[in-house]
């Protein structure tokens, strides 16, 4: 008895300590997420300081050397034109990790910020699923046309090309994948706020801004993460039609969706040049799912306790 | 035992049955795959290939071009030539007679009154005829009497062979297509959409953009013909899918256009269902110059006019070394293989209209920087030219997206920064590029970028409407709605001069003559139009196809009446 | 909640015509030609000529209004002809596709058996698959059938369908050529030989269309699960000694199915919406390939139509999930 009291006490006099290393002291037990977490490093890593070390110019045309398999002078072998595959690997997930991040966490915005909205406020709920129902019936091919040919040569001008498309693309990837999103988080936002524990909060008088941040929304978070998960992959292959449309980034400009897309028609012949973007996709996501699977958990106080 | 020998005996008079003994319909089902599906089969209402092509099946012209370019006699008794009567001497008129005894699949006989119809469906004011360019000068078609036509030009026609000549222009029968005239044509879905013909095969079913079943016509001129009593015509999907189904499933007997690289092709025929064939038309990819100014710091309705000459392009040197610097050869070998040859001309064929211009086909990097220099831009610090007024060689290359063209950009893009030009890629999507709305900038009639690819190529084998494209009056302007066909502004009086002695001249010597030295003009004399590749046209027919015959002068399925299963 | 729902119905009606238009102008105004797949050969005057004979020279409103009246007034009217053979909509214009000169709907209707039959069971075999996966996945967290569906999930939506579609060709059509790698949709079922036929052709898209709905919804469902599994309701109701069969299926489950729910519901009008690339790499030839050759042709008022019909389906389906909110958790007021 005194022994525990003594060790109450021995805890109530410690400095409090910063939250976030309890969500990291959590988030280390999952081995999972470490090893997501790990690998997600990994390939930012590659894709970032990799050119730095394997210095070739992914956009070089070396036909001499065209379809060539694995070799010391081009470890995943050369596309059709001689391209090196894996500088054209790093230099395509840059962007593509960059697109699919980007666009994500837009559209993830847009989608709690409407979905919350619309979930806890009446008056302005008719509008705004009004909105959710217009913006998913809306055919995307014209509305990106649209989009292209009005933004792109401003943007272009103002930020130079390749900026200029990137905003454009994450903006135009963003805006048409946010409804899935603010349904869901709606949906869980009508069932939550009838709840016990908001109708307590309520009655104290806690402001509706406060009730959002810290009652409602860690509780929307679990199928926020998995929209989140489900955004990236969305987000790289949106990119990859958007590019083999014509819309995206310069036909030169390799990303992972686009090497992908360009090798199917070879796959028999040349295998290895689907299997690598293909793979570097799926390890990406599945990287991030595992992450976000651990934070979800370390967010959670209920387990964080246990 | 007696039952394997009847069949072995069964299965040997068969093999053995001479082809003479062909009976229609014997050989059971055909199938044919194109990767764009058909919408409609009426090509007067579509000039889209896939719908031509289709419809060729069913409805038939008065004559048709052969493998060669020939003329071939259809419906008609012979083609008329001046020589023998057919065509007036003072060229305006030309006067066709049927075969006798001729019956639409319907059992009807066919009639100078539905040759006559015919014209008179397309010409319509309000019909909106998508071969009206066929019977442009017409004055008035007649029938003289129940198996001659009559058609007179308003002036003289040095080539008579718009009207009923070629898939674009089919003989349709009158009966069906009576209520159908001007505005009201889209109103006729049935007579559109299974018209009744006079061709080895009549429609059975149409669904719009997916498949067409089709049966032999039981009132084939020959009764011999076709060998195939059904018939499916597949529609959809890309052109590896299509090769994939005749060369490596053998699910399909033909498929049409496969525009693939050439070792996918080849690595698809190793299978050995079945072999790509190819052959040539007048298709030529070609990398177009901006004679104008397309800076976006102009404003709209000045930029890509001629109010604006282009900084550097309008020098014959800075074109000129451009195509110097291509490795044409390569090109070919990397997009084409066997579907592609390297060419220097606008005008590829037939024989009469092809110059020997011959000089673009040798890579000349140095040569290109020699004549750079000679023109006044010499390297800059980031190895890109500039002249001394500082004008730098910075090209915007635009095209269509299309995994050939996207891969001869990147070729071409390293070339052209070997000799010091800086470029700028940039691919469009097909249906915006060439679709010609005013509203969009990147049409390639608007051409707001400094050189664009593309290909293009005439119908039948006369190459003067081709090459009147580039008079100077047809380039797109503002206030045309940017609508017209020389793109790159191109203009010299010389050649329109000669345009119109050649629109004058009815020797065929002469025309040759003439438009061999309009398409030098355009080619080796200006860079112009910097020719590339002479695309060929491959298909696939499965191994067990007979009869099949490639053709780029008229629809593919022109001899379809010939096809047989070889046992 | 029949007040809700009538309330919303009628508030549905404004909200699509808006809708309707909003459409309209985004078509317009988007880059296009219905011209664009004419060759080059044919001069610009002709095609002038062909674009008026499109209509294409009336200003754009004169074209929304006639669109609406065709699609409210003369298509309805047409289709009560069709059952009552009746000839209330003689002389009315209906709505005439541009790439194919005929009655759009015609050609929507001659497409939905093959949509539903592929995209339609696809969707069934996907959720039916889902759920089970979700759950299990989510009860015994991290177990060795929660990595695995894991695993085989985020491969189903991180690698595209144009390149599974592709692989299971080479495999199954090509390489063991047990499957058509080419759709029949001429096929018609009348015995067991046609009806095995069909199934052999419609194994392949299913399952990838099956394979992609299936590791979406599973991920939802999984999420879902282990939100609720925590909850203190499970532990009162584990320790009023309810068996575990009933805490799970019956109260976990049901609170764990409103993000379902909405999933489900947005997607079941994309159904109708075909699954375009799928059905262009097996040529399935659905309202999804029909809608994108639409799109790409710039055949105004096909795009126009399929897509206003997607509309309405997509309010209807969400309408619904939100009155299947109300019977999950009955404390979920409208009112």
């Amino acid at each position: 008895m005194t022994e525990l009291s003594a060790q109450k006490v021995d805890q109530a006099l410690k400095p409090p300590r910063n939250q976030w290393w309890d969500v990291w002291d959590q988030f280390k037990t999952h081995k999972g997420a470490l090893a997501g977490l790990f690998i997600f490093v990994a390939i930012i890593l590659a894709v970032t300081v990799g050119p730095w070390i394997w210095s070739i110019d992914p956009t070089y045309v070396d036909i001499r050397a065209r379809n060539q398999g694995p070799s010391l002078a081009h470890p995943f072998g050369t596309d059709q034109l001689g391209r090196d595959l894996l500088a054209r690997l790093m230099a395509g997930g840059k962007v593509s990790i960059a697109v699919g991040m980007t666009a994500m966490l837009l559209s993830l915005f847009l989608g709690t910020l409407i979905g919350v909205v619309a979930g806890f406020f009446k008056r302005v709920e008719g509008f705004l699923m009004g909105m959710t129902d217009l913006f998913l019936s809306l055919p995307l091919l014209p509305l990106l046309l649209l989009m292209v040919t009005l933004f792109r040569e401003p943007l272009s001008q103002r930020f130079g090309p390749e900026t200029g498309i990137f905003f454009l693309i994450v903006f135009a990837i963003g805006v048409t994948s946010w409804m899935q999103t603010a349904r869901i988080v709606r949906g869980e936002v009508l069932a939550l706020k009838e709840r016990e524990y908001v109708l307590a909060a309520r009655s104290i008088g806690t402001p509706s801004r406060r009730m959002v941040m810290r009652h409602i929304l860690p509780n929307v978070m679990s199928p926020i993460m998995v929209s989140a998960t489900l955004g990236i992959a969305n987000a790289i292959i949106t990119e990859s039609a958007l590019s083999f449309l014509g819309l995206g980034f310069p036909p030169d400009f390799p990303t992972w969706g686009r090497i992908l897309f360009d090798a199917v028609d070879q796959m028999q012949l040349y295998p290895i040049r689907v299997i690598l973007p293909g793979v570097a996709i799926s390890l990406t996501v599945l990287s991030v799912n595992y992450i976000g699977d651990g934070l979800r958990d370390a967010l959670d106080p209920r387990i964080r306790g246990r | 035992m007696k039952m394997k020998t009847a069949l072995l005996g069964a299965a040997a008079s068969f093999a053995m049955a001479p082809a003479a003994f062909a009976e229609r319909g014997a050989d059971g089902h055909v199938n044919i795959i194109y990767w764009q599906a058909p919408s409609i089969l009426n090509p007067y209402l579509s000039s889209g290939t896939k719908d031509i092509e289709s419809a060729s099946l069913v409805i038939e012209p008065l004559g048709r071009y052969d493998e060669k370019g020939n003329l071939v006699p259809y419906l008609a008794e012979d083609i008329p030539t001046v020589g023998n009567g057919g065509v007036s001497e003072d060229l305006t008129s030309i006067t066709w007679k049927l075969k006798s005894g001729l019956l639409w699949s319907d059992g009807s006989p066919v009639t100078s009154a539905d040759v006559v119809f015919t014209a008179e469906y397309c010409m319509h004011p309000e019909g909106g005829c998508a071969q009206l360019a066929k019977f442009e000068g017409v004055d008035k078609v007649e029938a003289v009497d129940d198996l001659t036509v009559k058609v007179t030009f308003k002036e003289p026609k040095p080539n008579p062979y718009g009207p009923f000549m070629g898939g674009q222009s089919p003989i349709i029968q009158k009966a069906q297509f009576e209520n159908c005239l001007g505005a009201k044509a889209p109103e006729c879905t049935d007579a559109n959409f299974g018209p009744i013909g006079t061709g080895p095969f009549s429609v059975d079913e149409f669904k719009p953009n997916d498949v067409i079943s089709m049966s032999a016509n039981p009132n084939y001129r020959d009764p011999a013909k076709p060998a195939f009593a059904t018939l499916t015509f597949k529609g959809g999907g890309d052109a590896a899918a299509a090769g994939r189904a005749v060369l490596e499933t053998g699910e399909f007997d033909y498929a049409w256009n496969l525009q693939l690289a050439p070792d996918v092709l080849a690595g698809m025929a190793a299978a050995g269902k079945g072999e790509a064939i190819s052959a040539f038309g007048t298709l030529v990819e070609r990398i177009e110059m901006n004679w104008t100014d397309p800076s976006p710091d102009l404003p709209e309705g000045e930029r890509s006019t001629a109010a604006h000459p282009h900084p550097f392009l309008s020098d014959l040197r800075v074109r000129k070394a451009l195509s110097m610097a291509i490795d044409r050869d390569l090109l070919v070998e990397v997009g084409y293989g066997q579907a592609g040859r390297p060419t220097c001309n606008l005008v590829p064929a037939p024989e009469l209209y092809a110059s020997d211009n011959t000089d673009c086909l040798t890579q000349d990097i140095e040569g290109a920087k020699a004549l750079l220099e000679e023109a006044g831009f010499t390297p800059g610090a980031d190895g890109v030219r500039v002249n001394a007024d500082g004008v730098r060689l910075k090209v915007l290359y635009q095209t269509s997206t299309n995994a050939v063209r996207q891969d001869f950009q990147a070729l071409i893009k390293q070339w052209w920064t070997e000799i010091g030009v800086e470029t700028e890629l940039k691919n469009i999507d097909a249906s915006v590029y060439f679709g010609g709305d005013p509203g969009s900038p990147d049409t390639f009639q608007k051409f707001y970028a400094d050189v664009e690819m593309y290909a293009n190529n005439f119908d039948g084998t006369d190459p003067e409407p081709y090459l009147a494209q580039y008079g100077c009056d047809k380039a797109p302007t503002p206030d045309k709605q940017w609508q017209g066909e020389n793109i790159n502004r191109y203009c010299d009086p010389a050649y329109d001069a000669l345009l119109a002695e050649l629109s004058r001249t009815g020797d065929l010597e002469k025309r040759g003559e003439i438009a061999k030295t309009l398409n030098d003009m355009l080619t080796k004399d200006s860079y112009t139009v910097v020719a590339l590749v002479d695309r060929g046209r491959v298909s696939a027919r499965s191994n067990t196809l007979g009869g099949v015959v490639l053709n780029t002068w008229d629809s593919e399925l022109w001899n379809a009446a010939d096809w047989y299963r070889m046992k | 909640m029949l007040t809700y729902t009538i309330r919303r119905l009628l508030i549905a009606i404004p909200t699509l015509l808006f809708i309707s238009f909003v459409i309209f102008m985004l078509l317009e105004l988007a880059p296009g030609d219905p011209l664009a797949d004419q060759p080059l050969t044919v001069p610009p005057e002709v095609r002038e000529k062909m674009r008026i004979a499109l209509g294409l020279d009336q200003p754009g409103w004169v074209r929304y209004l006639l669109w609406l009246k065709q699609f409210f007034w003369t298509e309805p009217l047409y289709m009560i002809d069709g059952w009552l053979g009746t000839s209330f909509s003689e002389g009315g214009q209906r709505i005439i596709s541009w790439q194919f000169r005929s009655p759009a709907m015609d050609v929507i209707w001659q497409r939905l058996p093959q949509t539903l039959w592929v995209v339609g069971l696809a969707y069934l075999v996907g959720v039916i698959i889902a759920l089970p996966i979700g759950i299990i996945s989510a009860y015994r967290q991290y177990s060795w059938f929660d990595q695995i569906g894991t695993f085989v999930s985020m491969i189903g939506f991180s690698v595209p369908t144009f390149f599974t579609g592709v692989v299971l060709i080479i495999i199954f059509a090509v390489k063991l050529q047990w499957f058509p790698s080419i759709y029949d949709t001429t096929l018609e079922v009348t015995d067991a030989a046609s009806f095995w036929k069909q199934v052999k052709q419609m194994i392949m898209p299913v399952t990838v269309l099956a394979l992609f709905n299936a590791s979406q919804i599973s991920r939802f469902m999984r999420a879902s699960m282990l939100d609720n599994l925590g909850q203190d309701y499970v532990r009162t109701a584990r320790a009023k000694g309810m068996s575990e069969k009933v805490v799970v299926l019956k109260h976990v489950l049901r609170n764990s199915l409103i993000p379902v729910v909405t999933v489900i519901a947005l997607g079941i009008p994309t159904i109708f919406g075909g699954a375009i690339i799928t059905e262009q790499v097996f040529k399935v030839n659905g309202l999804g390939q029909l809608l994108i050759v639409a799109i790409y042709a710039n055949d105004l008022p096909m795009v126009q139509t399929l897509t206003f019909m997607f509309a309405f389906l997509t309010v209807m389906f969400n309408l619904i999930a939100d009155i299947l909110y109300g019977v999950l958790d009955p404390r979920i007021r409208y009112d």
